[in-house]
């Protein structure tokens, strides 16, 4: 599964066409979602589900796939020195953040087996975080507004 | 297989690929694709280490619930996130007829 995960990650990056590179990245979020499963976290597990593959994915999916035109599908390729500085760039954050995760002595920590339940969670969310809530709750509506907001201007341009 | 090592590997790794994404992509929806992949990972040790704690039972179960409902909250903020990106990305293409960013010089339309 972690083979799966990461295997997409790189796919949603590296596909010729976009719209493969959409696909991608869908199994990429999906793999993560089955590691919440592994976790014991199945109410995340659904909610990733839910979220990134039922709305995020096929958001991206519908946009590219509606409005793609010639031009999506040429995309300038990255020069090859560029290409090399990325891998190194990436590679060096991956060691480098493995290194300082293991050098913390993480074996000591014991998998615990009464894992959140909803209701902890819920509990959670409507106490000592309810003000997060709200607060994302009006980051939501915000944004929202502002792709409404995006869209229509961008239709007034059209009937001009 | 299943250690909490493992799982912290495995978040390493999609934060660096996004790290390589977004040095080397010039196109808005891969800088996207890229950014979903870190936030992910982000969101993979939350759920790691709430999960794992350095001693079973008590006050642990606390944390564990907290570690998820972090990632709740960040799963509908990177939704959000991505609603804007993408409507802003509708908009350049209908403006300068291309995704490229570094084409874009100015949002001003």
């Amino acid at each position: 599964m972690m083979v799966v995960t990461v295997g997409s990650a790189i796919v949603a990056l590296e596909a010729e066409e976009i719209v493969y590179g959409a696909i991608g990245l869908a199994g990429s979020l999906f793999g993560v979602a089955t590691l919440f499963f592994l976790l014991n976290a199945p109410y995340v597990a659904v909610f990733q589900i839910a979220v990134y593959i039922g709305a995020v994915a096929v958001l991206i999916l519908f946009t590219v796939m509606l409005v793609r035109q010639e031009k999506w599908a040429k995309e300038v390729k990255p020069k090859s020195l560029t290409r090399v500085a990325g891998i190194l760039t990436g590679l060096a954050i991956t060691i480098a953040l493995a290194l300082a995760v293991f050098a913390a002595n993480i074996s000591g920590l014991v998998n615990l087996s009464n894992s959140a339940t909803y209701v902890d969670i819920g509990q959670l969310i409507s106490t000592s975080d309810s003000p997060v809530l709200e607060l994302l709750a009006l980051v939501l509506a915000a944004s929202v507004v502002a792709a409404l907001t995006l869209s229509k201007v961008e239709r007034r341009e059209e009937q001009r | 297989m299943n250690s909490l090592g493992d799982f912290v590997l495995v978040s390493a790794m999609l934060f660096g690929i996004g790290i390589y994404g977004l040095v080397t992509k010039r196109n808005a929806l891969r800088l996207l694709f890229a950014v979903e992949i870190m936030i992910n990972a982000a969101n993979l040790n939350f759920i790691a280490f709430g999960q794992y704690a350095p001693f079973a039972g008590g006050a642990a179960t606390v944390s564990n619930a907290l570690g998820q409902t972090f990632v709740l909250f960040s799963i509908a903020l990177a939704a959000a996130e991505a609603a804007v990106i993408l409507a802003i990305v509708v908009v350049a293409y209908r403006l300068h007829q291309d995704v490229d960013v570094s084409e874009l010089k100015s949002m001003g339309g």
